[in-house]
């Protein structure tokens, strides 16, 4: 399947933010949920299992000076083998701009045995915009190990780079779930959160396998591993 | 054939401050996730399969820029620098731990020192300054370009000390056999060409294609490592 | 305390302050001196001992390769003889020796940065790991460097020599308050030092007796004045 979802934020001029555009295709279904905060939330359902071999899924995202976004799943997302083999593909495109703010806060993504998954971001902030970015990887279903997939995330801000990270699990890396990258862990993820407002402050060790670093630029990601989803929250939540 | 400049740099005698970085050995060793041979063995695995192409990509990419620099008739124009600084950005934006944000610099520091002296060249004046050093793989790339060495020899100089690092750390740390350590890096050389071999093979890409493995444990036992009072290993 | 100690304790040979060497050549920065030595010789103590003697007339800062803890920085600081901020530890990766000598780069990073955050120094020391009688200072490190051994590893140590015996610019033979209770002859440890060392001073002291280590504070003093090309400054 090959879908496109659009998402256009603006602020509405009275402080709050009007969803300027907003239209999916199955299965990337939208929904606007409003919260009654200056912020516009829009719900990503999915109409289908998946993403499903073969998928090809784009989310392009703009946020406009002084609007606010919130995007969500209402579930976790498992990425599944197709019948040929061939890749799932879920690539997100944002940008936002100055005095403007992101945050993509999805469910998980569940990497089931077998699935060959790719899920691409490349977020472009300008200057004084804000993001708030949670990942989220399961490896496997209940008691299965997981197939192939890579999160790959790029973001700069301000023109410049201030995160690249690639993530990939599965049987087709060695060493993935090794004492060097994951050791053992089940689920794995982070929180990206910009706001040059902030101070970023200094490393913090959150927990044996989790910590808060300050990135180089306007920027702190928390990173972290856990035995499951549950567990992986605590660290992520906001 | 390879040069002996290659083998010189190569050789874990080189004075450039190797030796006191385990590469989260230590931290893993502390933690119980490596205790054993097989523990060596599955660590290694994860350091070629993530580290080993973002270091060998940005030697490879350092090397290439420097030694085209190298060729050129004016190659003290400032605006030789940019491609030095966007390398330098990139690659701080793939080392989300201060910690080894600071160990890459510090061993760039330490590379640079040494190979300023060893191999005088104009090229170490590109590096992007910074107080705490360029970082390795850039000081590595120049370096190489300043031996007289190729990408190929650059890059895979870059994933074989990603290897022997923690190797030789493992040796010190739980006194493993060195026989069975050499033999270890024997089986695994095949995967280090390999892996040195795609870095030289992307060295030409705009450095923001470059690989971007992120390896959680690494950077989360970084810091944890950074916060302990007494350490064996820098980083 | 021994009541009859001082007499057994040889002279201090030569006189300190008289160096065999040719003078150093005249430095545009802080001198470098190493302490290096065997575990439990004393070389922490001899370094809190110089800085006691010598913080109120020279700028120094140490740089130290063994395992240093905040308990240690403590320690320095309540004794009031340098602000912490004045020692950098370096992470030897097992090796001490390596890190001194073959491969130098962690040490001369600790010195310049030192030098970077305090400077202008006079003297900084560099403190070695513990290691054996094999270990010693790269002259890429140090300009000088003192090798402390101690009368409890027996009296033996000068007569089986090592590069630390043999060749280093001052021998301390630390903890001579010790000798009587552990058997050491001072006299064999001595004439040893002296066979083994030839014209290169070699100094007896007690800490416990001396915390100032005055006769090592003297010969490190005699070290800054020559590398700045005065004879006699700093001597009493």
């Amino acid at each position: 399947m090959r879908a496109l979802a659009r998402i256009v934020a603006e602020a509405d001029g009275r402080g709050g933010t009007r969803l300027a555009r907003l239209r999916g295709e199955p299965p990337l279904q939208l929904r606007h949920t409003p919260d009654g905060s200056g912020a516009a939330t829009v719900h990503l359902i999915g109409s289908a299992a998946g993403p499903l071999g073969g998928d090809d899924l784009r989310i392009e995202i703009e946020v406009g000076a002084g609007a606010v976004l919130c995007v969500r799943t209402v579930a976790a997302s498992i990425a599944l083998p197709g019948r040929d083999g061939s890749r799932s593909r879920v690539s997100v495109t944002a940008a936002v701009a100055g005095g403007g703010e992101l945050r993509w806060l999805p469910e998980q993504l569940v990497a089931a045995a077998g699935c060959h998954h790719l899920a691409l971001s490349t977020v472009e902030l300008a200057e004084g915009a804000r993001l708030l970015w949670r990942e989220e990887l399961i490896c496997g279903r209940h008691g299965e190990q997981p197939g192939d997939a890579v999160i790959s995330t790029s973001v700069n801000y301000g023109g410049a780079p201030l995160l690249r990270q690639s993530l990939t699990v599965g049987p087709a890396t060695p060493g993935w779930d090794g004492p060097a990258v994951l050791g053992g862990s089940r689920a794995t993820g982070s929180l990206l959160h910009v706001d040059p407002a902030a101070a970023p402050g200094g490393p913090e060790v959150l927990g044996p396998t989790a910590v808060r670093l300050p990135l180089s630029g306007p920027a702190t990601l928390v990173s972290a591993t856990a035995d499951d989803a549950h567990r992986l929250r605590g660290f992520l939540e906001r | 054939m390879h040069s002996t400049a290659y083998l010189l740099l190569a050789d874990g005698r080189f004075p450039s401050g190797g030796h006191a970085h385990s590469s989260g050995l230590e931290a893993a060793v502390a933690a119980g996730r490596v205790t054993d041979l097989a523990g060596l063995e599955s660590f290694l695995h994860g350091r070629l399969s993530y580290a080993a192409p973002v270091t060998a990509a940005f030697t490879a990419a350092t090397h290439l820029t420097a030694s085209r620099l190298g060729r050129a008739p004016s190659h003290t124009h400032s605006d030789n620098k940019v491609p030095f600084l966007t390398l330098d950005a990139e690659l701080e934006a793939r080392t989300v731990s201060p910690a080894l944000r600071l160990a890459s610099r510090r061993q760039g520091r330490a590379l640079l020192r040494a190979g300023r002296l060893t191999w005088p060249s104009e090229l170490y004046a590109y590096l992007p300054k910074h107080p705490d050093g360029p970082h390795q793989p850039l000081a590595l790339g120049v370096t190489t370009a300043a031996a007289g060495l190729s990408t190929e020899e650059s890059a895979h100089i870059a994933a074989y000390g990603v290897l022997t690092g923690p190797a030789s750390a493992a040796v010190r740390l739980l006194g493993l056999d060195p026989y069975q350590v050499q033999n270890l890096l024997a089986r695994l050389a095949g995967a280090c060409d390999e892996i040195a071999a795609s870095a030289a093979a992307v060295a030409h890409k705009s450095p923001e294609e470059l690989p971007a493995h992120a390896a959680p444990l690494a950077d989360i036992s970084a810091e944890i490592h950074a916060t302990w009072e007494v350490r064996l290993f820098a980083s | 305390m021994l009541a009859d100690h001082d007499e057994s304790v040889p002279h201090t040979h030569p006189e300190p302050g008289v160096d065999p060497h040719p003078p150093l050549p005249q430095l545009d920065r802080a001198v470098r001196i190493g302490i290096g030595g065997p575990v439990g010789s004393g070389k922490t103590a001899l370094v809190a001992a110089l800085c006691r003697a010598l913080a109120d007339e020279l700028r120094l800062a140490v740089v130290t390769n063994d395992i240093y803890t905040t308990e240690d920085a403590d320690f320095l600081k309540r004794a009031g003889v340098l602000d912490p901020a004045r020692i950098r530890a370096v992470e030897t990766g097992c090796c001490p020796h390596t890190a001194i000598r073959d491969d130098i780069s962690a040490n001369l990073d600790a010195v310049e940065e030192l030098e970077e955050a305090f400077g202008p120094l006079d003297l900084v020391l560099v403190e070695s790991g513990g290691d054996n009688l094999t270990a010693t200072f790269s002259k890429g490190l140090v300009d000088q460097q003192i090798f402390v051994v101690d009368v409890s590893g027996g009296d033996k140590v000068p007569r089986k020599g090592g590069p630390g015996v043999t060749t280093a610019d001052l021998l301390v033979i630390n903890k001579t308050d010790l000798a009587p209770l552990v058997g050491a002859d001072l006299g064999v440890m001595d004439r040893d030092a002296r066979a083994r060392r030839g014209d290169l001073p070699t100094i007896f002291q007690s800490i416990a007796e001396d915390p100032h280590a005055s006769q090592v504070a003297a010969w490190v003093r005699h070290v800054v004045a020559h590398s700045r090309g005065h004879e006699h400054a700093g001597a009493h």
